[in-house]
Formats: C-alpha cells, structure tokens, sequence
C-alpha cells in the first residue's frame, strides 16, 4: 500500500478538486466516491471505499443499484440512471459509462462547458460476463487507478485463467478433495462463478457471496447453481467448488469441507512473494483491476492531456506518463489498493435459496 | 527445461510434504539420469557460479522488456527478487516450449556462459529467454544467477531418491556424503543396488541432534549418558584412508588444505580411521571465540601469522570407522572407547553426579565459550540425520536485551515490499545506538503490523533503508557477545533474534549500552 505525498492540485477549469471529504465538483455541488458523509454521492461500484455510508442522496448506475441498497441498507436514497444517459446537476451534466469492474460499475463524466473529466473508479479492460464491458471515454482530463500500475502485472487471457482453475478443480474433484477458492465476494466471486465449467461438480458458497449472487441474478446476470454451504449436509463437499472471501482461509468455517485444497484468485497472484504470503495451495492470477498495459491504453484512449493518479503504485504511473508527455499528478484519496484486503461486511445472514 | 520448471512450481506452490515427495519421485522416475542428477544437486542447495554479475542481466532484461532503469527499480523493490522480476517483465515471444533437456540447459549453456566475453553472454542469455514460459524463466534466472532455492529439506530429497531406488535411505545418505558431483553415471551408481562402494575421501553422513525441551530428569539415569560440552565451532568428519587425509565439514565442504595442523595430526592416526569432532580455534589451551575461526575459514590458504595466530584443533567425540571397518553401530560407549585409543585431542566428557549438578555445568559452559551440553545415550548408535531421542543438545539459554526499533527495510522472496529486517538501538545516554540486527521471530501477523506501524511512523528513507519514531521495543535473545571495532555500539552479537516483541514496555525502559557490555565480562 503505497501512499504518495499530498499533492496541491492547479489546473485551469477544475470541474473536480480534492476535499477533506473526498473528490468534489463545485460547479455541480456534489461528490464522487466520497469517504465523509455529504449532501449528494456518485458512486462509481458498491465496494467498500467507494460507496460508503451516511451521505443524503446517491446517484450510481442502474445495474449496480441493488448492491448499493445491500451495502448501504434499505433506507439510503439511492438514484440509478441507465449507462450513458446524462444528469444535470448545476452547470454540469453527468453520464455514467461501464467501467468493467463488477456490475454496475461506472467512470463518471463531468462535462461543464465544453470542457470534461472522467473520473473511473476502479476498471478492467478484460471482458466480464457479469458486467457491461469497459468503455473508453474522450475527455480533457482523466482520473485514474493505479491498483496494479507497474510492468510486471500483465494478465493472461482469461480462457487461460479458467482453464487452470478448471484444472485444478477437476484434479481435486478425482481425489476426492473440496475445492475451495477464495475471491472477494462481491464482483470476483460471481465472475468466478460464470467463468468456471458448472460440469465438473456442485458449487457451494460462503453467505457473503451468496446474497450477493441473489442481487447478480436478479439483475439478469446468469450464474450456475450455488447452494449456501452452511445450507448443506456436512460430508457432501467431496468434489464440489467452494466460493469464499480470504477472510475465511485459516478459519474454522473450513473444518466441515473435509479433505480440500485451497486457492486464490487475485492479481497480486503474479508476485510469488504475495503467493506464499497467502498460504494457499494455488494462486490464480485474476483481477478486477486494469494490468500497466490496460492502464496506458484506456490513458491513450481517453485522449486526456491531464491525468490524475489515485490509489496504488502512484509514483511509477505518474513518472512514467510524464515521461510521455502528459501533465500527470499523483492524488492522495483513501480508495484503498489491495483488491483482497478490502474490508468487506462479512455478517452471513441466514438465506433462502 | 520444461519438466524442472514443472517440478518446481509443484514444489513451490505447496507447503504439504507428502506432495512435494511425490512430486520429485516422479521427475526422478521419468527423467534421464544425467537431468536427475542435476535436479538432485539443484534440489539440495547445491549451486554453480554466477557467469556474470546479477546486474548485468538486470540491464539486459530491462533493454528487452522495454523498460527504463528506474521503473525496473520500482518493480524489482516491489518483487523482491531479481530473477523474478526478470522473468515479470520479459515480453512473451513466439516459442516457448522449454525444449531441451535440463543438462543441456546447465551444459551446454550456463556453465559454457562462464568465461564468454559480455556480447556473447547477452546474446545466449537473451536467445535463452525466448524459448521460456515466464514460470521457466524465473526457474533458469535463478540458476544463472545462482540463487535457485526449493523449500525442501535434504532428508526430503534422500527419502524421494530412497523410493524411486527401492534403497534405504542410509544409503542413499552415505552415497551422497561429500561432495558429490552430477552426472548420468553418478546418478546410477547413486541409486543402484550394487554400486561400487563408498569412494576412499567419502565421509558419512553426520549424525545430528535434537534441542532438549523440558526437564533431564525425564531422561532417566544421569549415568545412562554421555556428557560433553557442546562446542561453537565447525562440525568436521576426518578422515584416514590409506596415505591420504580428508577433512570434511556438515556442511559438505572440504576443509583439508584450510587446516594444514590436522592433516598433520590425521597422518598419526592408523589407516582407515574415520573420526567426527568439532573444529575450534585453540590457543593457550583453551577455545578461542568463534569469530576468530570464522576469519580463518575464509582463508584457502592461512599464512603463518594466522597459524600461530589461530591455531585449529579437533576436538574429537565419536569414532565413525575403525581399522577400515563401518563402527557407527557398535554403542557410543564402545566407540567412545575405541577412540580414547588414538592419538587425538577429546572433547572432555563430563562425569556429573546427577542431573542437579549437570545443571551447574551447562550454566557454566560459557566459560569455556561453549553453547551448552550435548547429552548422548551411552547405548547409542551413530544415527543418519536427525532423530529425536538418542542425541539431545542442551544450550544456555541465550542472552537477552531489551531494545527500540530505530531503523527498517524492506525484506526479499517471500517478505518482498513488507518491512521485516530491522535494526534495534539500546540507550547511550540520551542516544539509541544501533546494537544488533534482526530478521526472524515474528509470526507474519505481527509482521504486518509492525510493517504498518513502520509505514506510519517513518521520519525519513534513506533509499531502502528508513528511520523509524522509536516507539517499538522488543527482546531481542543471541547467543553470544564479542567486542567489535566494526559496530557503532563497540560491540557484535551473535544469531540475534526477536524473542518477542515487549508491549508493556516503553522506549525508556529498554536497556543501556552499558547493561549490554556488562554482558561481556560475564563470558
């Protein structure tokens, strides 16, 4: 978790600035991602330092709105729009586009006089069947992640990905062994769930995933069957996959799978150091996030003359932009990094499925 | 290649035993004898010189992959691994196969890379690249720059070796014993059922020990064991075999023309005469600090001064081979005897009374600058490996100081990009000086906090290195102590370690240089 020192932003025509309560819009009085609680949010995805809780009015993409009433509970006002249709707020109108992080996910164009920002949240460029696919906006100036911004994270394709955790999953399901692979439960664990061959066997769930399967689906997003773990009958893991948060690696709610191997799927996966940190039996290399050649091309894409850099390897992404030619500034916001280590709402609540 | 880089990665992504056996039984069932030779040497930590400094594939694989120095900087600091960081950045090309035995890779490719001028190197090592898969590329970089390693233990290797020969594992240890070099014949002589026996220098394997952990009462009869102090020096076989003498250290090394006094002494000793003992500096009749013999053993070839400076000694405690005859199973006592026949310097054994008096003795073992006792059945054998049970060592207990976490860095392999190496400073009148240095000792969550407190409280980095708020203390344990003119603090410590870290405590309650001193004058 790097942090890059606070940086005075001065640009001409600041359609967004940093405030102590998070990246604001004067012009259009509202807030994107913010970490305090305020009038009005646009919040780019439900994950956790992005939609937090407490503000008065939300406004997210329509997809993406029924995991913000499960994060944010039943009474947030919450306002979704339809991808690519403009809000007007003051002088300003906004539009949301897919960002192809997990359902729902939006970058946020700002657009005030002929002049446009994009923020986009946290992005992949690798095509998901759980959510819109990724799509580059032109704009003046562009913010940007910076989760995985260093050469050495470059993903495979994914049918090469899912083909390994096929693998793996039917070599444990001929031993007799459980499966159980770890992804963040919301966005990772679902595209996990659409990714892997329903055929090799049963599929169980950690509660956290499972509510958030039921919102998937009824949003129209086609997952296999899951069944609740804690739902089934203790013994009948032999074979199946189990789909869990890495919270629950090392935790007691393992012992009921019996003999099971256990396997991660992230993109710090690429770094053998993170892999043995993780203590797992295998590591996937599978992120949410853009890899540095996702990054530079959605930069190109945009056509920006100004990025901003947040959350992740800032320095190298902000150096090597301007070693471009780009007018790139670090940002300090408190997005956090580690697409594993996000403090996540872990409360299984009893599910009917 | 292909299938070392594959039995790697098994190895690698496991932590359970049993899958990282099976694993190498079934390279060394399927591979040619020359490979399983080489995978066995590699296995065991065996290394081949760098052909080139690490830093030249450093900028070759930065020109390859595109990227300027300073970004590979930041990945590598990120990685914490050389070779794999290489192997990150390296563009995929077009074959990847991995073709190619793992002999001709070593060969015909890296040891012919030693000596070839830097342009020839470049081009070998860059051809290299483009026929590896990223995962077999960080295995080959880890072999060019000869720090390949496999979380795997020797007895590990000799047990996959014991299964694939249907041999004992005793076997398979004595075969291995020494310096023991890859090749298709070797290999077959390793694992045949009627190999031409034991070469004429071949040590046997050393018999080692366990920590006692409890009380000795529990092991019975105090006269049931053989009682001696356990020695800081260098664990050495010598052995007489005809007209020649070999000294070999545990560590698999020969020592013959490093300690020209005992092949001196050897030469007394009747031919076929294999004996085990410690080496340790001794002068003025008594044992010399170890650091005075580890400058020795650096030397190939000591001179004079250093002879009569640091004279080596043998102190000898078990006899493996007599008049040309494998002993190790008669019982230590005979053995102990046998030995007290031969012309050599003893390890002293001790005759306490009971086990109260044999406390007494091991607090006084630093006395004699060594670690503790070790405690052997009389009735013993002389074992393969370590087994619990028959041979136990019984250290002081180490040393221990209080002390403030004043600077840190970041770790490498497995602690890349956490801080986990840190420096512990002691008070100097108003002023923490850096006292001693420690990796180990936490458990990974107390890693990580301590890493977060570091990121929270740095005042300032000195490139990898960065000055913490003095806020941590911990207790920090070694093993000995000795004046150093090297150390800002005038002092040098041996194994520090973190025993724990001292939450109930504040940075002014740590000790002071001087508490530490005193320390010195206890020895």
């Amino acid at each position: 978790m790097k942090h890059s020192p606070h940086v005075s932003i001065c640009i001409e025509l600041p359609l967004i600035e940093l405030r102590p309560e998070g990246l604001y819009c004067p012009s259009g009085n509202f807030y994107v991602d913010p970490w305090k609680p305020v009038e009005r949010a646009v919040v780019t995805h439900g994950h956790a330092d992005h939609a937090r809780w407490g503000s008065k009015f939300y406004l997210c993409a329509k997809p993406g709105e029924g995991i913000l009433k499960v994060r944010l509970g039943k009474d947030a006002s919450i306002q979704g729009v339809p991808y690519g249709e403009a809000v007007h707020f003051g002088e300003t109108s906004v539009t949301l586009y897919p960002a192809g992080h997990i359902l729902g996910s939006a970058q946020v164009k700002i657009e005030a006089n002929g002049y446009s920002w994009v923020v986009s949240g946290d992005y992949k460029l690798e095509p998901d069947p759980t959510c819109a696919a990724f799509e580059p906006v032109r704009c003046n100036g562009f913010v940007t992640e910076a989760t995985f911004a260093l050469p050495i994270y470059r993903w495979a394709p994914d049918s090469v990905t899912f083909g390994m955790i096929n693998d793996w999953w039917r070599e444990n399901s001929q031993q007799n062994r459980a499966s159980i692979l770890y992804g963040y439960s919301l966005g990772k664990a679902q595209r996990l769930l659409a990714g892997v061959d329903r055929s090799i066997g049963p599929i169980y769930t950690h509660g956290a995933v499972e509510r958030l399967n039921h919102v998937y689906r009824s949003e129209g997003i086609a997952l296999p069957k899951t069944t609740y773990a804690l739902a089934a009958t203790a013994g009948k893991f032999a074979g199946s996959l189990v789909v869990a948060p890495p919270s629950m690696n090392g935790s007691t709610w393992l012992r009921r799978f019996g003999d099971f191997s256990t396997a991660m799927a992230s993109g710090w996966m690429q770094v053998r150091g993170h892999r043995r940190r993780r203590a797992v039996d295998r590591g996937f290399i599978l992120s949410d996030h853009a890899d540095w050649p996702g990054l530079l091309q959605s930069v190109r894409d945009t056509g920006a003359e100004t990025v901003w850099v947040t959350h992740g390897y800032i320095d190298p992404l902000v150096r090597w932009l301007r070693e471009q030619g780009l007018a790139a500034e670090g940002l300090a916001t408190h997005f956090e990094n580690d697409e594993d280590l996000q403090s996540e709402p872990l409360d299984s609540e009893p599910i009917t499925s | 290649m292909k299938q070392f880089a594959e039995l790697y990665s098994a190895m690698d992504s496991t932590t359970k035993i049993n899958i990282k056996v099976s694993a190498m039984e079934k390279y060394l069932q399927a591979a040619p004898a020359a490979d399983a030779a080489w995978a066995v040497y590699f296995l065991r930590g065996g290394k081949l010189c760098a052909p080139f400094p690490s830093k030249m594939m450093r900028g070759w694989a930065a020109e390859i992959a595109g990227v300027p120095a300073w970004l590979f900087a930041e990945c590598y600091e990120s990685v914490g691994d050389l070779a794999e960081t290489a192997a990150l950045l390296l563009p995929d090309a077009p074959e990847q196969d991995g073709l190619g035995s793992l002999t001709e890779w070593i060969e015909s490719r890296l040891i012919p890379l030693r000596g070839m001028a830097e342009e020839d190197q470049r081009r070998l090592v860059v051809d290299s690249w483009q026929q590896l898969s990223s995962a077999q590329r960080f295995v080959w970089n880890k072999l060019m720059t000869g720090s390949f390693r496999v979380g795997v233990s020797d007895g590990l290797v000799m047990r996959a070796i014991a299964a694939v020969s249907g041999l004992k594992v005793e076997v398979i240890a004595h075969r291995l014993a020494g310096a023991w070099k890859p090749s298709g014949e070797a290999w077959i002589a390793l694992v045949s059922e009627e190999s031409s026996d034991v070469g004429q220098s071949q040590p046997y394997p050393f018999y080692l020990s366990h920590p006692l952990e409890g009380e000795p009462e529990l092991l019975g009869n105090v006269t049931d064991w053989m009682i001696e102090r356990k020695w800081d020096g260098i664990r050495a076989q010598m052995i007489r075999r005809g007209d020649d003498v070999h000294i070999w250290s545990r560590g698999g090394e020969i020592l013959t023309e490093r300690f020209v006094e005992l092949v001196e002494q050897a030469a007394h000793l009747p031919k076929g005469t294999v004996v085990d003992g410690e080496i340790v500096g001794w002068r003025d009749n008594k044992v010399l600090p170890f650091a005075d013999l580890q400058h020795r053993i650096t030397l190939k070839r000591p001179s004079r001064a250093i002879l009569d400076k640091i004279p080596a000694r043998l102190l000898a405690f078990d006899l493996l081979e007599w008049q040309g005859r494998d002993v190790r199973t008669l019982p230590l006592q005979e053995r102990r005897a046998l030995l007290e026949t031969l012309p050599l310097h003893l390890s002293e054994r001790l005759h306490p009374v009971d086990w109260q008096a044999a406390r007494q003795l091991r607090l006084g073992a630093r006395d004699f600058l060594a670690e503790g006792l070790m405690l052997k059945r009389m009735d013993s054998e002389y074992g393969v490996g370590r087994e619990k049970g028959r041979w136990w060592k019984w250290k002081v207990d180490p040393y221990s100081v209080d002390a403030v976490l004043i600077y840190a860095q970041r770790g490498h392999g497995r602690r890349a990009s956490l801080y986990t190496d840190y420096t512990f400073g002691v008070w100097d009148k108003d002023k923490l000086v850096p006292f001693a240095k420690a990796y180990s000792g936490l458990t990974d969550t107390e890693i990580r906090e301590v890493d977060s407190f570091i990121r929270s409280h740095t005042i300032e980095k000195f490139g990898p290195v960065c000055t913490v708020t003095p806020q941590l203390v911990f207790e920090i344990a070694f093993e000995g102590i000795q004046q150093s003119t090297r150390h800002k603090s005038g002092i040098a410590v041996r194994f520090p370690r973190m025993a724990r870290r001292r939450t109930d405590k504040s940075p002014a309650d740590a000790d002071t240089i001087e508490t530490v001193k005193a320390l010195l004058l206890s020895t």
